[in-house]
């Protein structure tokens, strides 16, 4: 229990230390551009708890969600397919590595040409951003299963959908999860761009309105909340790749010692 | 049982075409023990890649009760040398025994039974729920073991399963395989370069030349059929077998001819 306490006092030290510096130095400010802490953090109790919630940031969490697990899914597929034929991979990686050079923020004014300004869009250039690093990392993880599994399951007749379900994507999961912990910081900044650029909700939009309007310690809070977002967000992915890849954790200790 | 016929493997890598084996043939009994020994790099692997199915021959043929091997066929298990690297470390130690079955579509409650037995024969009836790189490596090849056990194979098929542990983990093992052998019946084709541990285990031994390979001697392993590590290793019948074998390996390795020259001189 101590062992549990510790560690959160630890992992709240620095952030704790950080607010209190934050307060102490805008403690008295006068700067319009900079406002306190304490003004910003009563604007983000005004602003974020009322209808903003259901209004800007349910929208903007759903269009992370669906365009991110839209990539999840077409990335792994593509990978699975990419990764286990050497012939593919040599015909795909030179298109592959040309279109992940080109940075997804540029693609917005083209997409909004054929989808149009709505959720469609947004959900686009989340996806087209948060495909690639889970793509390519997926690739890299179907080709390097091991031999001596493959044989093993060959000759044990683990074949089709259970030989992708407990060899190929096993193996490649502790490279698909880091794929897919680089595309969610991605689709976090490709939500709020998307926004930015033509929308009538969301937090990239509500930061962008606020920031028109002067609401200075408005727009600071929604700043605040993007963070906290990330936070949580990432937190929830890190529970669920520590479920998930539990074995491969242990498999590195046991090799270490 | 097993049977292989005038097997020849020719890698072609490039412009380079190697040789690892040039014609083999010999024939395992229903439920015989039967070990190859060779000089290192004479194709061992190579031959039971080929024998069980992973591996297409360039030319000749292997069969199973008559039937040709075209591709790993379903009465046939295999243990690697590479304990480590052929159990999935993402499932426990019970699921690897079982995700073979539930393949093969028996149903939960023999599945349950088979790895139960399966586990025990191996003397890792606690181990079950373990992972196996929380094993030592005798354990995980323990493990393996009792995975090829499970299937219920007619023929089992070892690639040199002890190389790769310590001496005394490898008598162990080497007397779990003579057990099992007895209990199960089963046909074992045993790869090893270890000439002590093949005249210990085999009803025969197979000497194969160096590469490219062909079967330079048949030997029957006249030794009773108990055996253990401190007699049958003493016994002046198993020393004078021994020296035998690792004179035909050491003439094999300077390429003379074998005694029998059978195979041999065919060009």
């Amino acid at each position: 229990m101590t062992a549990i306490a510790r560690k959160v006092a630890a992992a709240l030290a620095l952030p704790v230390v950080l607010f209190a510096v934050w307060w102490l130095a805008t403690g008295s400010s006068e700067n319009f551009y900079f406002p306190s802490l304490r003004v910003i953090l009563s604007s983000f109790g005004e602003v974020w708890t009322g209808d903003r919630l259901v209004t800007d940031v349910l929208p903007s969490v759903l269009r992370l969600l669906c365009g991110y697990l839209a990539a999840v899914v077409i990335a792994v597929t593509a990978g699975v397919v990419i990764g286990s034929s050497p012939r593919i991979r040599a015909f795909a990686e030179p298109a592959l590595e040309f279109l992940r050079a080109i940075p997804p923020p540029v693609l917005v004014p083209i997409i909004m040409l054929f989808a149009g300004i709505g959720d469609v869009m947004k959900i686009v250039v989340i996806v087209f951003g948060c495909v690639w690093p889970i793509l390519l990392n997926t690739v890299e993880g179907v080709r390097a299963v091991d031999g001596v599994l493959l044989d093993t399951a060959r000759s044990y007749g683990i074949g089709g959908v259970a030989r992708l379900r407990h060899l190929v994507l096993r193996s490649a999961s502790p490279q698909i999860f880091a794929g897919m912990r680089q595309a969610l910081s991605l689709g976090i900044i490709l939500m709020v761009i998307s926004e930015m650029f033509a929308a009538s909700n969301g937090l990239g939009f509500a930061i962008v309105q606020f920031q028109r309007s002067f609401a200075i310690p408005s727009m600071w809070s929604g700043i605040l909340l993007l963070g906290i977002l990330g936070f949580l967000l990432s937190l929830v992915f890190r529970l669920v790749e520590s479920r998930a890849l539990s074995w491969y954790h242990g498999l590195r200790r046991s090799q270490r010692s | 049982m097993l049977d292989v016929r005038g097997l020849k493997k020719v890698y072609n890598g490039g412009a380079r075409q190697v040789e690892a084996i040039r014609d083999l043939t010999f024939t395992l009994s229903a439920g015989e023990l039967v070990c190859l020994v060779g000089p290192s790099g004479c194709g061992k692997t190579t031959l039971l890649k080929c024998v069980a199915g992973l591996l297409t021959p360039t030319s000749g043929e292997v069969l199973l009760q008559g039937r040709p091997v075209t591709g790993p066929p379903p009465g046939m298990a295999v243990v690697f040398q590479e304990y480590g690297r052929s159990l999935f470390p993402w499932l426990r130690v019970g699921e690897n025994v079982d995700l073979p079955l539930r393949q093969k579509g028996l149903p939960k409650a023999r599945r349950r039974e088979l790895v139960t037995e399966a586990l025990a024969a191996v003397g890792l009836a606690d181990a079950e729920s373990a992972y196996p790189w929380q094993l030592s490596g005798g354990m995980q090849q323990r493990v393996a073991i009792a995975r090829a056990v499970a299937f219920e194979p007619e023929v089992l098929l070892m690639d040199e399963p002890f190389a790769a542990v310590d001496a005394q983990t490898r008598a162990d093992l080497e007397d779990l395989v003579r057990a099992l052998w007895h209990k199960l019946g089963v046909t074992i084709l045993f790869v090893t370069h270890d000439i002590d541990e093949a005249v210990y285990l085999g009803q025969r031994v197979l000497i194969l030349s160096s590469s490219p390979t062909v079967v330079r001697e048949e030997l029957t392993v006249d030794l009773p059929d108990t055996r253990d590590q401190l007699h049958t290793r003493g016994h002046p019948r198993f020393t004078a077998l021994r020296t035998h074998v690792q004179e035909q390996i050491q003439a094999a390795k300077r390429g003379l001819p074998s005694p029998s020259a059978a195979g041999d001189g065919e060009e």
